[in-house]
């Protein structure tokens, strides 16, 4: 059975400098007041626009198994179908931001105010991933409560589109987890609109199993490795 | 400092009310439109790019830059159109199908068209069939195409083989970008362009155009 997520925008608003880096300014770079001012404004406007809202469903191994098959279009080897037998507890996930920010977005670019409208899809971008880590911790913390994680469980989410696992596995996804409830709608390319939104899956399980190499077909054209850093938080300490 | 070297400067400085102000009052003395959009905000935004080219200068300062010159740039369009000066290329861009990052995509599309040419945005998500439909019927020589995820990067051979089934190819060049895609990957697909970053992708469209 799934679950609505109320999320609140004030604990989803990423700080200046992930913001900055989302637009490949590099940390510690100081930029003018002009960009300063733009990045407190994106906020406001991203404030007034988000309606922050998910849905989570926890879900079985086995059927797990028949989403992440999807259209039959993953690459042979890739993490998630490696880890997820081997996880405790799984759960889907989507979470919007709805649809006005885009709509405030496009608005900007029209009115050719670029700056502030990339501002706005960064700090849209990041506070979207930041209402799927919010997510995440919450299913984190509800096995935690009810006694179905050890000290060696680790919590990590993964999505459709990336690391080999095609973005067409949105399609079984949506069919198990049924995020329209929440507003969300698939587009024949399996894009979601609104378009500030994640889906994937929480998988739970000895922190080992999320420690894949970086060997996979899909690792070579990967050139963030972004699941490194995300790794990291699970063994640092 | 001349009235254009301002303009240029205040393209670099990104400060939209004075180029506006400072471009209706050379258009009212006289200087051919232009003459103001070469020396004025071309100029400006070619400094920009050489800045930013060099990471003296970030993608929100050529933002701030490129709404500067379009403040400009839209009081010199309708003039432009008048006295039958062409745009120096006319270039399809578009995030590829299941894609929809498209900020590095956005940044290509402003930066080429503060260097001059005639952009017809699609805008993310864009299916093969549409950009080539799309360079068909605007008579584009040019489509850009830009990946973010690796899944959607094998729409671009899509879009270059369909170019093919159709005899364009050579008459309409394709570029490719974007962050898992790489001057092999282009090649790979027969790509006849490849941009690893935004002012890049400026220089290699321009090449295609033999635009130096």
């Amino acid at each position: 059975m799934s679950e609505i997520l109320e999320l609140s925008v004030a604990e989803l608003m990423p700080d200046t400098t992930a913001v900055l880096e989302n637009q490949g300014v590099p940390a510690g770079t100081t930029v003018s007041e002009q960009i300063e001012d733009l990045y407190y404004v994106a906020c406001r406007l991203l404030a007034e626009t988000a309606t922050p809202v998910g849905v989570l469903s926890e879900i079985s191994n086995s059927d797990f198994a028949h989403v992440y098959s999807g259209e039959g279009r993953n690459e042979l080897r890739t993490p998630v179908g490696d880890m997820f037998e081997r996880a405790d507890h799984l759960a889907l996930f989507a979470v919007t931001l709805g649809e006005r920010p885009g709509h405030e977005i496009g608005s900007l670019f029209e009115s050719n105010d670029f700056a502030l409208a990339c501002m706005l899809d960064s700090t849209a971008s990041l506070a979207a991933d930041r209402a799927a880590a919010v997510t995440e911790r919450q299913f984190s913390e509800v096995l935690q409560t009810t006694g179905r994680t050890t000290p060696a469980t680790g919590v990590l989410r993964y999505s459709p589109g990336y690391c080999g696992w095609h973005i067409s596995g949105q399609k079984k996804l949506f069919e198990f987890l049924r995020p329209e409830q929440i507003g969300l709608t698939l587009r024949e390319s399996f894009l979601m609109e609104p378009l500030k939104s994640v889906s994937g899956v929480i998988v739970a399980g000895h922190r080992d199993i999320h420690n894949f190499p970086i060997s996979y077909n899909c690792c070579s054209d990967c050139d963030t490795r972004s699941c490194r850093r995300r790794l990291r938080t699970l063994f640092a300490g | 400092m001349d009235l254009l070297a301002e303009i240029a400067n205040g393209v670099i400085n990104g400060d939209d009310e004075r180029i506006a102000r400072m471009t209706r009052k050379v258009i009212d003395q006289g200087t051919s439109p232009k003459t103001i959009l070469d020396d004025g905000l071309i100029a400006g935004m070619n400094v920009v790019g050489e800045r930013f080219k060099a990471h003296t200068i970030f993608l929100p300062d050529v933002l701030l830059a490129a709404k500067a010159m379009y403040a400009g740039l839209d009081l010199l369009k309708p003039l432009l159109i008048e006295q039958g000066f062409p745009p120096m290329g006319r270039v399809v861009i578009g995030s590829v199908r299941g894609d929809l990052h498209d900020i590095g995509k956005n940044l290509v599309s402003i930066m080429l068209k503060g260097a001059g040419f005639e952009i017809i945005d699609l805008g993310n998500d864009v299916p093969p069939e549409t950009m080539v439909e799309s360079a068909v019927r605007n008579e584009a020589t040019v489509i850009g195409m830009s990946a973010l995820l690796t899944t959607t990067m094998p729409v671009m051979g899509q879009v270059v083989e369909m170019l093919s089934q159709k005899g364009l190819t050579g008459k309409i060049r394709t570029i490719v970008g974007g962050a898992p895609v790489s001057s092999e990957f282009a090649r790979e697909i027969g790509a006849d362009a490849y941009g690893f970053d935004a002012a890049n992708a400026v220089d290699r469209v321009k090449s295609l155009f033999n635009v130096v």
